[in-house]
């Protein structure tokens, strides 16, 4: 495969990198030293020019590339080297964002700006603090639908309550649907009284906030409730991502800002977390407002520093756990060996989503389980679908496979699926589908 | 001498422009003079005064600028002053009665066009048909806000219209439907014509239905011209008491819709009600009505001396208080002979008042829920000092300068009520009948805040009459100073208003 990776920063070197064994990469930097320089680090072309003119781009042979990743830091750059990408010829477009805005603009067609597949760094690190904050018990857990809707797959441990429960029993959720049930390695579709046996390996599909009361079952020991403390210390773009997925599985969580406008604006944006404005490197004032009572703590400040220093504030008055935003790759095991528990280095999370993306060819709202046994799927209902104005319990006699409708979204709203819901254009359905069936599935849809 | 730095005359222009329109209300009266036989001459003067007054405003020297805050502030003022004073030149002239008085017709006129109700009549049979109509045009004319009405038919006002619809309801940002603010400005009047016209056919039909004897077509329209604008004239003595229960059911709603945000209720009509069943003000306001009518009702239960009917009770308990915090002033018993349990109660209820954005008056459900809300957050905040906490109401988070505005309107309203009363009580020892602090209390709250009944004499079936005739000049300026909500009013008494 030809790949061309516009931008030599951390990100653009880290996919260079893993994708250069076993493709041809061209990076295209606009800083020519920069350019000269990695091609003593790495087995790839380079080019130093504009990755948004598109002389820089035929240069690279834009009429032969399989796909682009637009990796620079500047969100504008990477749309508008997308879309002119697009123009000059037909490659697989990667962008990397930051700003949810063009996210959720791109995800209305999933083609906006010329882009097949984006990356948004911040709402990424988010997620993944939220997944090991929020779901530490979870094996794997994946957004559909703009993030209104969640796959997540459990281990059912030895001694969770969940363990010798029936499905109807442990199922007792609104908007949580039991898709799926590993045993040994083996599928099994729940029905409502298959016992769930410690060892099980269980895939649920709902709401954010179902899926972590089901997760407050099956593990309520390490699952944070209503009744636990997190404390999320700085208000950059992560830090009120990561506040506002918490909101959305229905934890209250505290953040403490120092900066008087930036916390209002926090503040007015997610109701349901106390904000504080406040410096968080007085020890005074984390004690007086217990944050040494914290179950968990995450440092999101904008520069590595202070996330060190509040991380070590916080160690020191005795927080469990802390997790810490780390900005430079370098610093993340540097991090971890004074006692950090977990440093996420939001340009390495972006690095790897593409990688795994560029690797798997799977996009983020197809999620595979257990070897590829199976997979939850996100479809979109044309006008033209066969499922149009049918109930599901329907749909679900006619087709001779093992498919289970976890969710259904409607104009952006999940909507819980029951046997006489009637399906309808532009509706998307979240599936757990067998894999030998999903060419059938999809050609039905 | 200082430079003035106010274009009063964009400001005089502009109420010139409006008295000349004036005209054309004071044709309906005229029409009803001329239907039943009776003498047109007073309002052929008013429409005199007004075009010649008008006329002579616009004829001054000088080239008018453009209307910025200032002139908008003084436009204002003097457009609600000078509108009540036309408005009192037909009872002046008509010569019949206590309001033959310039001072009593001025109150007359200014309780009519602030939508407050108090009257000065005692014997309501001696006056003729056109004018008790023409006290309740005048009442119509006010509900909306006699500005939000300019903007609608002046569309060269521009942005000055928005201007001027702020600085009238004092309020930043008013909700604008359209992109122009002009037609922003005609759906709502649409929406009041429409409600109006609603309750005349309702009343009528309910007449014609023999269901209600005494409300003919006279009527009907007298009183649709003062339930939707949450005003209160009655050209019956004993208000809609003189009606049978079914007219008394029927005026409750139009009240309670008088007093919700025009604009929600414009959403509500074009498919989109959520807007309005979600929000907190709306809330507030139905709770307030729901709880004073809960404990009037028990009040008016437990008391010997009123007979005991269920629906009656509950009828009266749920009228009296909804025109009460509507801020209409009708009554439907006289609740001058209630215990003293249910008359403060409805004391107390003076002071909530309806929806922003409606043709209520007194402090408003919106104030006074912000207030709370940020009284509550103070509470939190000391014990957490860095916490920040919006204030939300219906989710939206409101601005520090608006909580700001709101602590200081309730605060300068209660000081203004406070000294009123004591003016009131004071002023009171030279009258005939002694003046009791109640009276007092309700007659300063009932004028300033625009409701129209008190206690004492001057209880719903009553009379202001009875108070010094200096009481009442005082209370001409305050029902004019609380309709335009205090501030437009007193900052033309700042020097920097006029230089700075």
């Amino acid at each position: 495969m030809h790949v061309v990776i516009i931008g030599a920063g951390e990100v653009g070197t880290s996919i260079a990198g893993s994708l250069a064994q076993s493709h041809d990469v061209v990076v295209i930097d606009i800083d020519s030293e920069r350019a000269d320089q990695l091609k003593y680090e790495l087995d790839v072309m380079t080019l130093a020019g504009d990755g948004t003119a598109s002389s820089t781009l035929q240069q690279a042979g834009i009429e032969e590339t399989d796909m682009v990743i637009a990796s620079t830091d500047d969100d504008r750059t990477n749309l508008v080297a997308c879309e002119t990408a697009k123009t000059l010829a037909s490659p697989f477009t990667i962008a990397r964002v930051k700003s949810v805005e063009y996210l959720r603009t791109w995800e209305i067609t999933e083609k906006a700006f010329g882009v097949d597949f984006m990356v948004c760094s911040d709402l990424l690190s988010a997620e993944n603090i939220v997944r090991i904050v929020g779901l530490p018990a979870a094996i794997d857990v994946d957004p559909f639908a703009g993030g209104c809707v969640q796959m997540a797959e459990f281990e059912v441990m030895e001694g969770s309550p969940v363990a010798g429960q029936t499905v109807a029993e442990a199922d007792r959720f609104e908007s949580l649907t039991f898709a799926g049930v590993f045993r040994d390695g083996e599928l099994i579709l729940p029905r409502g009284d298959t016992l769930i046996e410690a060892g099980d390996r269980t895939v649920v599909i709902g709401s954010p906030e179902s899926v972590q009361d089901f997760a407050t079952d099956i593990a309520p020991e390490t699952t944070p409730g209503a009744a636990d403390e997190i404390v999320i210390i700085g208000g950059s773009e992560i830090g009120y991502h990561t506040a506002r997925l918490l909101e959305n599985r229905g934890l209250k969580p505290r953040l403490i800002e120092r900066d008087p406008e930036r916390a209002r604006q926090l503040a007015e944006e997610l109701p349901n977390t106390l904000v504080m404005e406040h410096d968080a490197t007085d020890t005074e004032f984390l004690a007086r407002e217990h944050v040494d009572e914290a179950d968990i703590v995450v440092a999101a400040l904008d520069s590595d520093e202070k996330n060190l220093l509040v991380s070590m504030l916080a160690k020191r008055i005795g927080t469990d756990r802390i997790v810490a935003v780390v900005d430079s790759g370098d610093y993340v095991s540097l991090f971890e060996e004074i006692g950090i528990d977990i440093a996420i280095n939001p340009r390495q999370v972006t690095a790897e989503e593409i990688t795994r993306f560029t690797h798997e060819g799977v996009a983020e709202n197809v999620a595979v389980l257990e070897d590829d046994q199976a997979e939850v799927l996100e479809l979109e209902l044309t006008d033209s679908s066969d499922f149009i104005g049918r109930t599901i319990q329907d749909i679900a006699g006619d087709i001779d496979a093992d498919l289970v409708i976890g969710a259904v979204t409607r104009n952006r709203e999940l909507v819980t699926p029951r046997g006489d819901t009637v399906l309808e254009a532009g509706d998307h359905l979240i599936v757990f589908v067998e894999s030998s069936f999903i060419d059938e599935l999809t050609s039905m849809v | 001498m200082a430079v003035v730095r106010v274009d009063w005359r964009a400001s005089l222009d502009l109420t010139g422009q409006i008295l000349l329109y004036l005209a054309g209300p004071l044709c309906f009266p005229l029409l009803v003079a001329l239907y039943y036989g009776e003498s047109t001459v007073p309002f052929l003067a008013a429409i005199a005064v007004t075009v010649v007054l008008g006329w002579s405003l616009r004829a001054l020297p000088g080239e008018p600028g453009e209307l910025g805050p200032r002139e908008a502030f003084l436009a204002v003022a003097l457009i609600w002053f000078l509108v009540a004073a036309v408005g009192a030149v037909p009872f002046f002239v008509a010569g019949v009665g206590i309001i033959a008085h310039p001072v009593d017709a001025m109150f007359e006129a200014m309780s009519g066009l602030t939508t407050t109700g108090a009257t000065v009549l005692r014997d309501f049979s001696i006056h003729s048909r056109s004018i008790l109509m023409w006290r309740q045009v005048l009442q119509w004319l006010g509900g909306l806000g006699i500005l939000v009405l300019a903007t609608a038919i002046l569309s060269e006002l521009g942005v000055g219209g928005a201007q001027l619809m702020e600085t009238e309801t004092q309020t930043r940002n008013v909700s604008k439907l359209t992109p122009r603010i002009a037609a922003t400005a005609r759906l709502i009047w649409g929406l009041y014509i429409g409600l109006t016209l609603l309750a005349v056919a309702v009343y009528y039909g309910l007449h014609l239905l023999n269901l209600a004897p005494n409300m003919g077509f006279y009527n009907a329209v007298a009183h649709a011209l003062t339930s939707v604008s949450t005003a209160g004239f009655s050209p019956e003595p004993n208000s809609i008491g003189a009606f049978s229960p079914a007219i008394q059911w029927a005026v409750i709603p139009f009240m309670l819709v008088g007093s919700t945000s025009f604009v929600l209720l414009y959403f509500a009509i074009n498919g989109e009600p959520m807007r309005l069943l979600r929000n907190e003000e709306f809330h507030f306001y139905l709770g307030v009505v729901a709880t004073g009518s809960v404990i009037v009702g028990v009040a008016l239960a437990v008391d010997p001396t009123v007979p005991f009917d269920t629906e009656a009770t509950i009828r009266h308990a749920v009228f009296n208080v909804a025109s009460i915090v509507t801020t209409t002033g009708y009554a439907s018993a006289d609740f001058e002979l209630w215990s003293p349990a249910a008359k403060h109660v409805l004391f107390l209820c003076m002071f909530i008042g309806g929806m922003v954005g409606s043709t209520t008056c007194s402090i408003k459900s919106l104030r006074w829920l912000v207030a709370l809300k940020a009284f509550k957050r103070n509470l939190f905040t000391s014990i957490h000092p860095e916490a920040v906490r919006p204030v939300r109401v219906s989710g939206n988070p409101v601005e520090e300068e608006t909580i700001r505005d709101i602590y200081a309107y309730l605060l300068l309203s209660l000081v203004i009520f406070t000294l009123l009363t004591v003016f009131i009580v004071v002023d009171g020892t030279r009258a005939p009948t002694e003046v009791t602090e109640f009276e007092a209390l309700g007659a300063a709250a009932s004028t300033f805040l625009n409701i129209g009944p008190a206690f004492g004499d001057a209880g719903p079936y009553g009379t202001y009459a009875t108070f010094p005739r200096s009481t009442r000049a005082v209370m001409i300026g305050l029902m004019w100073v609380g309709r335009i909500e205090i501030i437009p009013v007193l900052v033309l008494f700042t020097k920097a208003f006029w230089t700075s």
